[in-house]
């Protein structure tokens, strides 16, 4: 490969934080001092990550051919890097070759994440480059309605679990009269196997603040607000540093891009509450209160902040309107299988070999996930379990591994997609300790507000320790079954409400684990 | 976070935070995290204080402070390690390394070792799922952490 020595040669090492947790900071230190020690121009660029996580520190080489991969490095491989001529793109025991052709990179789909490991994150120049606020720009030229229908038309429904179609939320906010409309962003991702809001925040942050504001010029919303969890604070940074560089470029504020709308946009960190996901709490929260879940009606569509018509969603709901707005409702809609459409970024989490970002149209197979992608299990043993969607997430065996990715399909077999996360065990899971935690989690997490939730769940570690300390057996199994009828039926929210998800599936799917028959 | 001389520093600095947060909409939530930002916790004699620029009444102060996880009432030790608890930490074995920290720190969530080097915490989910059991000390995430990782954690923290 040809690299004239006398250029800077790039080189991309992740600022991503699963990137930076596994020691890309020092690897980025050591390639810096490297460089410098042997008298070698470098330009190193803090990239996101491409998400394929079990490779990081993943170091890629700018070449006249495309990027060059190097991973997984550690602090202590840069030197030898530097032996094996890794600027010049020469082998070494870590060579992972052109980094698009990496096979589990080149058979995703990326339309909500195509940029996302490719570029600097934080910086303006390159998200332009890389075909950014084009679906901005498009948005000024249409109306309200239009945009509105731009986003009902590409099928487009809200990634953050419930599924609802993104364009019928902001027609509704869209037809309200009224003074003052906001848009706020969901970006308290509490669900465990998921990570994709975290990466679009992380790693291109520019695309989420296109989206909000796309949204604003839609509905007449001219305030935004990125309702962020606490426990995220290098996304915290990197949306930060993003808004100023968006501010100052015109991209936000009054007269965006010389247009007559205006759109602020304001970071509000979340507190550990895992229940402020639930789209009213969140809002309760972001007046400044506890995150008590509100009865609905009214809407929030209608009702929301500050009792104004307000936009709720999903950060990857908002950070793929613009690639509708630029390449159109009906690219996106092309994507996908029966109602699902478009693609879904897929989180592949827990106990698997490969685990990582895998962006594809809905339809693939959990276990074309499991296997083709995520390696099988990293411990090597047999994938004996895995709960899709969170928390509240049914547990699956391997007899359902073959349904496909879509909210229908889903449902069909009581489970959820949610956000697209999916959590592998092996065979040394105890579900019924599964079951426990995830009433555990709801008496954690509870707000209080409704009895079911609040009661139920404390209720439910209690009788699920008697199963597993093997008394009364079929009549404690019994009354969980009660139970969870209560909590799923009389719930205010999604928290009691679904909490019953992985109880009653790994109560069904796995009854040897409660001491019963299969 | 400072250590604070005495209550009029404490006062003081209370009341430059609350009157540069107070006109916010929604005020409370980014003052709160302003105050354990800059002192490291929220003292429960601040909620007057800040009830009175919000108009809030103590009670909602405090149950606002103490609805949320986050938010702390008691000083910190210098250092704060969360272990995810999660599910995808624990299908990675999660459960081993939150006994390890317990037994190595002799103390349990929400305590902080008598050095006061570190305070242990749950936290459910870093959203570093792929690379689980994960870890974070003060806001560095740590990923597929062993009960080694977790020892030169330690080791480092108390230093």
């Amino acid at each position: 490969m040809m690299t004239t020595p006398n250029i800077s040669t790039k080189v991309y090492i992740p600022r991503d934080s699963s990137a930076l947790s596994m020691g890309a900071e020092k690897v980025a230190a050591a390639i810096a001092q490297e460089a410098k020690k042997r008298g070698l121009e470098i330009t190193i660029i803090r990239n996101g990550s491409r998400g394929l996580y079990w490779l990081e520190t993943m170091v890629e080489v700018a070449t006249e051919q495309g990027r060059v991969a190097y991973g997984p490095v550690k602090a202590k491989d840069v030197p030898s890097l530097f032996d094996a001529d890794f600027l010049q793109a020469k082998t070494h025991p870590l060579s992972l070759g052109l980094t698009e052709e990496i096979d589990w990179l080149k058979k995703q789909q990326r339309l909500t994440f195509a940029r996302v490991g490719i570029t600097d994150p934080v910086s303006l120049d390159d998200y332009i480059a890389h075909d950014g606020y084009k679906g901005l720009k498009k948005a000024l030229t249409l109306s309200g309605a239009e945009i509105v229908k731009a986003v009902t038309d590409s099928g487009l429904r809200g990634r953050g679990g419930a599924a609802f179609p993104t364009g019928i939320k902001w027609n509704t906010v869209l037809g309200c009269k009224s003074d003052q409309k906001y848009i706020v962003c969901n970006a308290d991702e509490g669900d465990s196997g998921t990570f994709s809001d975290r990466m679009i925040m992380e790693d291109d942050p520019f695309v989420l603040i296109e989206g909000m504001t796309i949204a604003g010029v839609a509905v007449g919303a001219t305030q935004g607000y990125i309702y962020l969890r606490s426990e995220y604070p290098h996304a915290l940074k990197a949306l930060n540093e993003a808004i100023v560089k968006a501010e100052a470029a015109g991209y936000l504020g009054e007269n965006i891009c010389g247009s007559t709308h205006t759109f602020n946009l304001e970071v509000r960190r979340a507190a550990g509450a895992y229940v402020c996901g639930e789209e009213t709490s969140l809002l309760e929260s972001l007046e400044g209160k506890r995150g008590l879940v509100r009865f609905k009606p009214p809407l929030p569509a209608i009702e929301g902040l500050f009792g104004k018509p307000t936009v709720v969603n999903n950060v990857i709901s908002l950070a793929t309107v613009p690639i509708i707005l630029d390449k159109g409702a009906q690219y996106y809609a092309d994507y996908g299988m029966g109602r699902s459409r478009g693609t879904l970024p897929i989180q592949l989490a827990g106990n698997l070999k490969h685990g990582g970002l895998v962006e594809l149209a809905f339809g693939i197979t959990l276990r074309e996930l499991l296997y083709d992608y995520g390696g099988g299990s990293a411990t090597g043993k047999p994938i004996r379990a895995v709960q899709v969607g969170g928390p509240l997430g049914a547990f699956l065996p391997e007899s359902q591994f073959d349904t496909p990715l879509d909210y229908e399909a889903f449902n069909n077999i009581w489970a959820v997609l949610g956000h697209g996360g999916i959590v592998a065990f092996d065979d040394t899971v105890d579900m019924a300790k599964m079951a426990r935690y995830a009433f555990e989690f709801c008496a954690i997490e509870s707000c209080g507000k409704c009895t079911p939730c609040r009661i139920g769940s404390t209720r439910g570690v209690e009788v699920i320790d008697k199963i597993i300390a093997g008394t009364d057996t079929v009549k404690n199994i019994k009354l969980v079954r009660d139970l969870s009828d209560t909590m799923l039926n009389g719930s205010l929210c999604a928290l009691g409400g679904m909490t019953p998800y992985p109880v009653l599936s790994a109560m069904n799917h796995f009854p040897e684990d409660f001491g019963i028959a299969k | 976070m400072q250590d604070l001389q005495s209550k009029q520093d404490l006062d003081a600095k209370l009341g430059a935070l609350i009157s540069e947060h107070q006109h916010m909409p929604g005020a409370l939530m980014p003052l709160l995290h302003a105050i354990q930002d800059n002192i490291g916790y929220v003292p429960e004699s601040s909620y007057s204080q800040i009830g009175r620029a919000l108009s809030l009444s103590v009670a909602e102060v405090h149950g606002v402070v103490t609805f949320y996880h986050h938010f702390r009432t008691h000083k910190p030790g210098r250092h704060v390690m969360q272990i995810c608890r999660a599910e995808s930490c624990q299908s990675m074995g999660s459960e081993a390394l939150e006994a390890h920290a317990k037994k190595c720190l002799n103390v349990d969530y929400h305590q902080t070792t008598s050095d006061d080097a570190i305070t242990l915490e749950a936290v459910y989910c870093l959203g570093n799922c792929a690379l689980s059991p994960a870890v974070m000390m003060d806001e560095e995430v740590y990923g597929r952490v062993s009960a080694e990782d977790l020892d030169a954690l330690i080791a480092e923290a108390k230093a």
